[in-house]
């Protein structure tokens, strides 16, 4: 499902400044598509953006193909599942009545929960390796799990696209590594993913292609080796970095110089 | 489902069953088991008759219709505001629904047992709900839970202070009417007020069910809400207006009454888990029960003398609260 933004432009009530400004994206169905760029660039508010969750000032933004505006939030929910940057339990509760919420937009208010719903909750839970977390509480999760449950919720979605907002944020290198890989078996599957993250290096290894923001506009658009080039990651992170092929993987390696 | 739901569900049920009948055969003077039989049967002498079915039964049933309503309020304010301490009366909107109805009171615009009562009240209450929430907005952007409460406390009291002020200026000012108002009292209840209070909640309590499953997924959060497919302001909206109106529907005839909405949903989820399409009927019938229970202790533990109930309530109600807040202030 291909997802699409056009001179997207938003603002935050009482900011002078946009936070987006003439933002276009073309993500192409089943391509895993990172979003890079410095703290405050308007990676989330993109996000919040192609969710519908901020109001535009201009431009517009379709998910296959039909505007944003003519989706209810239900029907948006059946196709595109969004895992936030961040969420806090106020309430206990299970693993699987957490991940059982991703079945939300396929119910009614008084339907209840079929086989079919049961079957995509387990399926999600297995594909995140969380089954053995599954009659856990939320509390008592480390923050790999919890973030791995949280995907788990957006796939019993049984999304056609996910998108995240740094969802490896704070993660040890095996979660992380985890999660990319899920994310690229998603994609190679054929869900479109949308990927906020901080990590360049990561993004080179396992997107498709990349956009890199600054200052709520586009700086650079493209394959790994087109938007990770040292001029550009020094104009936009205002530091200088040092881009070599990775030996292990062949794609571009970003290491700040000191 | 984690925790088994049948089984506490039954025994709140049964409970609450008991805790009627003891209610309709205690009192200031109780009957005998025979005389409670008796009159069942429909014997009795005239004047038994008269106490239990013009005054014992009705201010049951109020106390069901009030205690469910009020417990159902509250389980649907700590799913909006993810916070288990939000509670009709410690929000404030108890207070203001109570001044709206002690206002058209004293402007003679409606009689004690008038259909019209519970809208004054309710418009009390939105005119809390109001200053409640812009207090605690204009301190910041993103509402913080504590400051929201604290302004519902300070609101809260303030609305005490305009009922105080209102019944001293009014005709006939007796402190007993004032405290009536301030701590509530079920004592006024008859068929009439019961239907009145019966026909705002129980439909009102029906829509509330019907929003279960979006309060599951609203106490996890606004953002993962709406990204879940919830209309997160409508859904805020119509579930804010109705509690409200519930719980002004119940305060209209008996007054304030705290810490029933507190108790009872976090006693509940304790039981049977976070889950709305149980916490919400579970949560009114085991409020039913509650206030039924803290009725007889009213009219019962200083016989002859009655205790307003809202004192029982918060002799239950304010240790919870403690515990509540100070396990919250440490996470």
């Amino acid at each position: 499902m291909k997802l699409s933004a056009t001179s997207v432009t938003a603002r935050y009530p009482g900011q002078s400044v946009p936070a987006l400004d003439g933002v276009s994206m073309e993500v192409p169905s089943g391509t895993l598509y990172a979003v890079l760029g410095p703290n405050g660039s308007g990676k989330s508010t993109l996000m919040k953006a192609m969710l519908g969750t901020v109001p535009l000032v201009s431009g517009a933004i379709a998910i296959d193909g039909r505007p944003l505006g003519e989706w209810t939030r239900k029907e948006l929910a059946r196709k595109v599942g969004a895992v936030g940057q961040q969420e806090a339990v106020a309430f206990p509760i299970t693993v699987r009545e957490l991940v059982a919420m991703g079945r939300y937009p396929h119910l009614g208010p008084l339907r209840p929960v079929r086989p079919e719903d049961r079957r995509a909750i387990d399926a999600a839970l297995e594909r995140c390796d969380a089954i053995r977390l599954a009659d856990r509480e939320v509390g008592t999760l480390s923050g790999g799990e919890f973030q791995r449950v949280r995907v788990a919720r957006a796939l019993a979605q049984e999304p056609r696209a996910l998108i995240l907002d740094e969802p490896t944020a704070s993660l040890d290198i095996r979660h992380e590594m985890e999660i990319l890989r899920l994310l690229r078996r998603s994609a190679d599957e054929g869900i479109t993913v949308l990927l906020i993250t901080h990590h360049l290096n990561l993004a080179a290894r396992f997107a498709d292609r990349l956009l890199l923001m600054s200052c709520g506009q586009v700086a650079a658009e493209g394959s790994a080796e087109e938007v990770l080039v040292e001029e550009t990651l020094e104009r936009v992170y205002g530091w200088p970095v040092s881009v070599r092929a990775d030996p292990e993987t062949g794609t571009p390696r970003i290491t700040p110089k000191s | 489902m984690r925790r088994g739901v049948l089984l506490p569900g039954a025994l709140l049920g049964l409970g609450t069953v008991v805790v009627a009948i003891l209610a309709v055969r205690f009192g200031s003077s109780p009957f005998s088991n025979a005389q409670f039989l008796e009159l069942l049967s429909g014997g009795g002498s005239e004047w038994d008759r008269y106490v239990l079915w013009e005054i014992r039964v009705p201010r049951m049933l109020m106390g069901i219709l009030v205690g469910g309503g009020l417990a159902l309020a509250g389980a649907v304010f700590q799913a909006l505001l993810r916070n288990p301490l939000a509670e009709p009366y410690i929000l404030g909107i108890s207070g203001g629904a109570a001044a709206g109805a002690v206002g058209v009171l004293a402007l003679g615009l409606a009689s004690v047992t008038s259909w019209f009562l519970p809208a004054a009240a309710f418009g009390g209450a939105l005119i809390a709900i109001a200053l409640v929430f812009g207090v605690a907005s204009s301190a910041d952007r993103r509402l913080d839970v504590r400051v929201l409460l604290l302004s519902g406390v300070v609101v809260g009291a303030f609305f005490s202070a305009c009922i105080a002020l209102i019944l001293a200026l009014s005709d006939a000012p007796t402190m007993r009417e004032a405290i009536l108002w301030m701590m509530g009292s079920l004592s006024g209840a008859s068929w009439r007020t019961v239907a009145i209070v019966a026909a705002y909640t129980l439909p009102a309590a029906l829509l509330l069910l019907t929003l279960a499953r979006s309060l599951n997924v609203m106490a996890i959060g606004e953002e993962t809400a709406s990204y879940l497919g919830t209309e997160v302001e409508q859904t805020k909206r119509v579930a804010y207006g109705v509690a409200s109106l519930i719980a002004a529907a119940g305060v209209a005839f008996s007054g304030v009454i705290g810490f029933v909405g507190l108790v009872v949903p976090h006693t509940v989820r304790l039981l049977t888990g976070p889950d709305h399409r149980t916490l919400l009927p579970l949560s009114f019938v085991a409020g039913a029960g509650f206030l039924v229970l803290a009725d007889l202790g009213a009219r019962t533990l200083l016989s002859p003398t009655e205790i307003p109930i809202g004192v029982i309530t918060a002799f239950v109600g304010v240790p919870f609260f403690l515990i509540l807040l100070r396990r919250s202030l440490r996470a």
